[in-house]
Order: C-alpha cells, then structure tokens, then sequence
C-alpha cells in the first residue's frame, strides 16, 4: 500500500472521500472493514476519484452519453419458452434449503414485529 | 380546515409473454417452486441476459394504448442495486432515465365525471423472486426464484388523482385497457397486477405538496380504495394536531384494515443505479409503435361510444356488450346477422350474460354460435315463437345441444306459435260464442275483461297463440258487436 498517491490527494483540503463514505459504501456491499482497512480504502479510492476526475476537464459539449463500448442496439431474441434447470441444480448449492424452496434469514419490514 | 390527498399511483402488471424478460425460462403460474430458473435468472456467474422482443412490442403496445406522447428514441436499461432475499442477482435490471415511453394519459370516470390522469412514464423491468413465511417459524423466509425475471411493465402516474374513489376508477380503467390490448391477464389474485399508491394532503387552496408516503400490500381494488382512505384520514389528523407527516413507506394490514410505517434503513434507498453492461439500447421504439398504432384494436371506450351511437342500445347494455373483446364481436355477429342491435343486446345482457355467470356460456368459444342466436331471435320477431318460450325453453336446449337449430328446437319442444289468423280467428269467435255474458260487460266499459278473454284462447291453443294477433282480433271483434 505504498503508492506515490496514498495521501488521496491535497492533504489537509477536503478529502475526495470520507471515512464515513468509506463505511456506507462497505455497507451497501456486504463487506465488513476494520478502521485500519476503512483508512487504507479511504486514501486508494480518494486516487481513483481523483484521477477520473481528470476527465471533468474534458470539452464533452458534443459528446453523446456512452453506455456501451460495443456498437450494437436492439439484441433481442424471440418469446420462446426454453428448458429450465432442475430444482436441484438451481438450489442444490443454497446453503439450506427444505420443501423445494430456499431458506434464507427472515427480514421483517415491518414496525409491529419487533424483528428486524 | 379543509384538506385535498394528492395521489399518484405505481402500477406494475405481468407482460403476456410465454418466457422471461431476459432468458428463456417460463413464465407460467402455479409451477412447483424452484422449477423454472436458470443461470441468467438467478444471476449465477457469467451468465448473458437478452431482451425478450415480446416483452418490448407489449411495452409499446401499452404506450401506444396509453397514449405516450413521447416513445424514446433511444430506451436503455440499467442496474438498480440492492440486497434482498427475493433478489439473487443482487439486482434488477429494469430502465432508469430512458423507459421505454413517456406522458401517456387514461380517462377515468367518477359518478359521471370525466376525468383525464396522466402517465409520467412506462418502463419495463424484471420482477423479483417470492417469499413465503410461516406462521411458526419467525426466523425463516422461504424463497421461490420462479418469479425472478419474469417481465413487469411499469406504469407510473402523475399525481393527478384526488380521492380513494379516482384512485379505484384509475385502476379498473387500467386494467381494463391493458387486458383489452392483450398486454396483460392483470389478474391480481396471481400477482399480475399489483399497484402502489403514493399519498399527501394539503390544505385546499394550497400550491405546495404535503410530504408522502408510500401503500404497499394492496392486493385488492377494494384494499387501495380503503387503504388510500385509511392513509388519508391519518395525514389529516397528524396535520390537525399541528404534527408533520413522515415520509414512509406504509404496509397495509388487511385483517387489522390499517396501514403501519414498514421498518426500513435508509441506506437501502442507494440504488447506485448504472447502465446494465449486458443489454444492447433498445432504438427500434419509434418505428415498432407507428406498426403496432396501425393494428390496435379498437379500445372498450370507444367502442362502447359506438354501439351506443351505431346500434341505438343503452350505455348500460353496452358496457356488458363490450366487457372483452370476444363478447364484444359476438355481440356484433348477433346484431348484423338479425338485423336488430337493441333485441341483441337484450339477449347479451340477458340470457348470454346469465349463462356466463352460471358458468354455462365461455366467452371465447360461445355454446350457441351467433347466426342460431340470431335465428332464434328473427323467429321471435316473425312471431313463430314467443319471446318467453325463446328465452326460458329453446335457448337452454340450443345450450345444451350446441348443433341444434332454433327451428328444429320450436318444433322438436312444441312452441312454434299459431300465428295463421284465420285459425286464430275461428278460436277467438269460439270464445266469443261461449261467453256471452262477459262480452256485454266488456261492451259496458269493463275493458279489464280483455284478458280473461285472451286467457281463454291461450287455453284452447295450450298456450300456442300468438299474442299479439289474440290481442288484435279479440279487440276488433270485442267492439264490433
């Protein structure tokens, strides 16, 4: 984690990035960081966002919104039913599973229950 | 204080395609959970989605049937991110800043107002996967990703409608049209059709909206009318005691019929929403919509405005004469094939709309092909069977044996009437003759006697006589002597 770029930019500034950014984003994905690790991704995503940010210097007045690299439009294939997997395969690797279905925690939406 | 509920409504309904949106798995209710799933559905790695073209034209369809003023040129679809157990993939493809089509409108009717409500926009997207709990077990969802995939046309309105009534009336005009169209069973009970109403009230006269909240679980169009209701009453009396609306997505509770706020971290609303790498833009909107606009079938507004207008029937029989396509065109073979759009009606409304209910009649393959039918009713009219004994006698046989014709039933049943005046005639002297005293007290002015008299040639003819040539001759010869 040594890089020419680690402070994430303009130290002492505004950083590009949070800690607290940091932390949403490893929510939003499931991953669980310590603080050290929040810190280190904290300063290589400050470079990332930096450097892309480079191209905010970029004229784009003219420039159509690219989505895709490839230049193909309308892939489409016909209504037609195909063979599905067996129900063993297609849960076969779910960690539990009874009944045909997946078992999976509960979530409860709701405020009544108490369960969250 | 008086108040006014804006309400806007999101509408999500089933795409009539035989497969998913973006694989080859079926689509069909009722199957064994866990059975129609592949790679592509349950996002396993590597797997390549492709858009259905069925789910595309059904899409336009529906912005062509809506009246979108605006069909992308250039629809595209994106990812919308987030962690649940009814989502393998981890998200849903579906469209964010280019839907399909754009400011559409429906017209609706309340108590006999009209009213237009506009359609902000309509995408098309994947549904998610099923859940099932139960009861004993509270720590324990079990998952059924046969839904997974399969296509979802999103309707959303503008918020234009003011009361639980409209909100009703939106939503059966909807279905209505989308059923019509062959876009969508719409069925609710199966999940076809499911819709989410947004809420808020502000005083009357107010410019600024008040802040919404969210109905989910609505599985009924009588549900959605209570919930809104429900939803509105709460905002007001939170607004009367000088408190603020929370912005909420609110569960309606059918059994208890109240709504309580759904328990949600709010970091769940970061879509991180991006362009689905794996689907092409769809750019062939515009063209497919002007084809699709030249072949549409007429729409039951319309048409209803025609029969009223072209077959001279009541805007009541005309609502039950254009119910579904396939009623409407029976109605219309009837109607040209007896030469008497009001006796068709009638009969549609009637006889065929019982035999419907009773389960007798289905509406896409008719028991009674529409020449007997309008056989059966020209006989009427000639007067060869009266319209009693067509309803209540030959129609139930012609039910029954569907190759039977009106003709051969009067006649195999004994019905066919006397309509030959000259032998009504020599009856209704008979009857004259043998009641002598009657007929100077009819003479006297007791015209109520007319139909002891009409009963008496009845019973001669066991019911046979044309009733209308009785009446006739009774009159004339009753005055004339």
């Amino acid at each position: 984690m040594s890089s020419g770029r680690e402070d994430g930019g303009r130290p002492g500034a505004d950083p590009v990035i949070t800690a607290d950014e940091v932390r949403h984003i490893a929510h939003l994905a499931r991953l669980e960081l310590t603080d050290r690790e929040i810190e280190w991704f904290r300063v290589r995503l400050g470079a990332i966002l930096e450097y892309v940010a480079k191209l905010n210097e970029i004229d784009i007045e003219n420039v159509e919104p690219t989505s895709h690299v490839i230049l193909m439009e309308n892939v489409l294939r016909d209504d037609v039913v195909r063979p599905s997997l067996s129900r063993d395969e297609a849960i076969g690797s779910a960690p539990s599973s009874r009944n045909g279905f997946v078992a999976a925690p509960r979530i409860i939406e709701t405020d009544d229950s108490g369960v969250v | 204080m008086e108040y006014e509920a804006i309400i806007g409504m999101e509408v999500h309904v089933q795409l009539k395609t035989a497969s998913k949106i973006y694989c080859g798995c079926s689509t069909a209710f009722g199957a064994e959970p866990n059975t129609q799933t592949c790679p592509v559905c349950l996002g396993l790695p590597g797997a390549l989605p492709v858009l259905n073209r069925k789910a595309v034209e059904l899409g336009l369809k529906a912005a062509v049937t809506l009246v979108c003023d605006e069909i992308v040129e250039r629809a595209a679809f994106a990812r919308k991110n987030y962690f649940y157990p009814d989502l393998p993939k981890g998200y849903q493809i579906t469209q964010f800043g280019a839907p399909l089509a754009r400011h559409g409108r429906i017209e609706i009717e309340v108590e006999g107002q009209q009213k237009e409500i506009g359609i902000r926009h309509l995408l098309i997207e994947e549904d998610a996967g099923k859940l099932i709990h139960s009861e004993g077990e509270s720590d324990v969802s079990f998952v059924d990703f046969n839904r997974c995939g399969v296509p979802l046309l999103e309707i959303v309105s503008e918020p234009d409608l003011r009361t639980p009534a409209e909100a009703h009336a939106y939503l059966a005009a909807l279905k209505e049209v989308i059923e019509y169209a062959g876009i969508s069973d719409a069925d609710m009970e199966k999940g076809q059709m499911r819709c989410e109403p947004n809420i808020s009230v502000r005083p009357r006269g107010y410019k600024e909206f008040g802040t919404r909240t969210e109905l989910k679980n609505l599985n009924s169009f009588r549900n959605v009318e209570r919930a809104i209701a429900f939803e509105i009453e709460r905002h007001i009396g939170i607004l009367e005691r000088g408190e603020k609306v929370e912005q909420a997505t609110m569960l309606w509770d059918e059994r208890a019929q109240r709504a309580s706020p759904m328990r949600v971290k709010e970091e769940a609303h970061d879509y991180r929403y991006f362009p689905e790498p794996d689907l092409t833009a769809v750019t062939l909107g515009r063209d497919l919509a002007a084809q699709i606009r030249a072949e549409l079938p007429e729409l039951p507004r319309a048409k209803r405005a025609r029969f009223v207008s072209g077959y001279g029937i009541a805007p009541e029989q005309a609502a039950v004469c254009a119910s579904s396509p396939a009623v409407a065109d029976y109605f219309e073979a009837v109607a040209k094939a007896c030469g008497d759009g009001n006796e068709a009606a009638k009969w549609i409304v009637g006889v065929v709309a019982s035999a419907v209910n009773e389960g007798k009649w289905d509406v896409n393959a008719p028991s009674v092909a529409a020449e007997k039918l309008a056989a059966l009713i020209r006989l009427v009219a000639d007067g060869a069977v009266s319209g009693i004994a067509a309803r209540e006698n030959v129609f139930p046989a012609m039910l029954e044996r569907p190759g039977l014709e009106p003709e051969e039933a009067v006649d195999e049943l004994g019905l066919r009437q006397m309509s030959d005046e000259a032998r009504l005639e020599a009856v209704v002297d008979r009857v004259i003759a043998a009641n002598p005293g009657e007929v100077v007290r009819y003479r006297r002015g007791e015209e109520k006697l007319l139909g002891y008299f009409v009963g008496q040639v009845m019973e001669e003819t066991k019911g046979r006589a044309n009733p209308k040539i009785v009446n006739q001759l009774l009159r004339r010869k009753l005055a004339s002597g």
